[in-house]
């Protein structure tokens, strides 16, 4: 008991995130209603991609963990996307 | 000085530890959902066509709805940790209940939206799908149901964990001093809201 470990999220600021993250639905939604052919995807990968960016790092308190937590779960993520990078190099040009 | 610390927990409880058990298994579910992620994008980018026109099916609408539903969700789960860290026991109680209601309501409009597919016929080897529909939508509607099935499967478990975290804390348990059942129950539940976040734009947005 002789420090404050944890940081205390306050309740306000996961209010805050939870209306970013309602915006960005909506801006999602909004961006793939328009015709842009093949970057539909693309867009609406890349709001998902900051959605998740904002639930990993205040929702599931990473911003507040160790750095070894966070190195961690980068990590796992650039795994996949390796995993993604290649097969697709395999399925161009094979 | 923290050495004498250790001494007070026979049972060798540490939020540290239990933190990194939390972690570890949930890179395997994201390496579990991350593979059907490849698959999916693998067959859409060799079927474009029939995946954009398999995805008209979807009802835009209710997939939004769920995506708020779950957004909500993450948030309220979120503040249940902040209250019991405040010593507020009877609003984190209130708060994971919430989550759990919402997570029912996200279980009902999937009810509702796997009916309409199944009235139109549509389901895993039914008639009208391996009669009328195209390779390429086959594989839409197949990623589709193994995927948001096990999404939905991930809701049913995370609902199952809340009842143990809302026991805990209702018998004490689950404390300021020991609030890891709480806190990886969070979690667990914001990866379901984080698969969610990749499946909604993939299988409703896409057309």
């Amino acid at each position: 008991m002789s420090e404050e470990k944890h940081h205390i999220v306050p309740y306000r600021l996961y209010f805050i995130i939870l209306i970013a993250l309602i915006a960005l639905t909506m801006g999602s939604v909004w961006i793939t209603s328009i015709e842009m052919a093949e970057y539909t995807v693309a867009a609406a990968l890349l709001f998902a991609v900051v959605k998740s960016y904002l639930v990993l790092t205040y929702f599931m308190h990473l911003k507040y963990d160790k750095r070894y937590i966070k190195i961690m779960v980068g990590f796992v993520f650039a795994i996949f996307l390796v995993v993604i990078i290649i097969t697709f190099l395999d399925y161009l040009f094979r | 000085m923290e050495h004498a610390h250790h001494v007070e927990h026979p049972d060798m409880y540490d939020e540290e530890s239990s933190k990194i058990g939390m972690w570890l298994f949930i890179f395997t579910e994201l390496l579990l959902f991350g593979a059907l992620f490849v698959v999916y994008a693998v067959y859409r980018y060799m079927n474009p066509d029939a995946f954009h026109l398999a995805a008209e099916e979807l009802n835009r609408t209710i997939g939004t709805v769920n995506t708020l539903i779950l957004l909500i969700s993450s948030m309220t789960i979120a503040m249940s940790t902040t209250a019991l860290r405040k010593g507020h026991r009877k609003t984190a109680i209130t708060l994971v209940v919430v989550t759990f209601l919402i997570g029912l309501a996200f279980l009902v409009n999937k009810y509702f939206e796997w009916g309409v597919k199944f009235s139109h016929g549509i389901w895993p080897g039914s008639e009208h799908m391996l009669n009328e529909m195209s390779q390429g939508e086959i594989l839409f509607f197949g990623l589709y149901f193994v995927m948001t099935g096990l999404h939905a499967l991930h809701i049913v478990i995370g609902m199952g964990i809340m009842v143990f975290a809302i026991r805990g804390l209702a018998n004490g348990k689950v404390k300021v001093e020991r609030p890891s059942l709480l806190d990886n129950c969070g979690l667990y539940w914001h990866l379901v809201d984080l698969i969610w976040i990749f499946l909604f734009p993939l299988f409703y947005l896409i057309h």
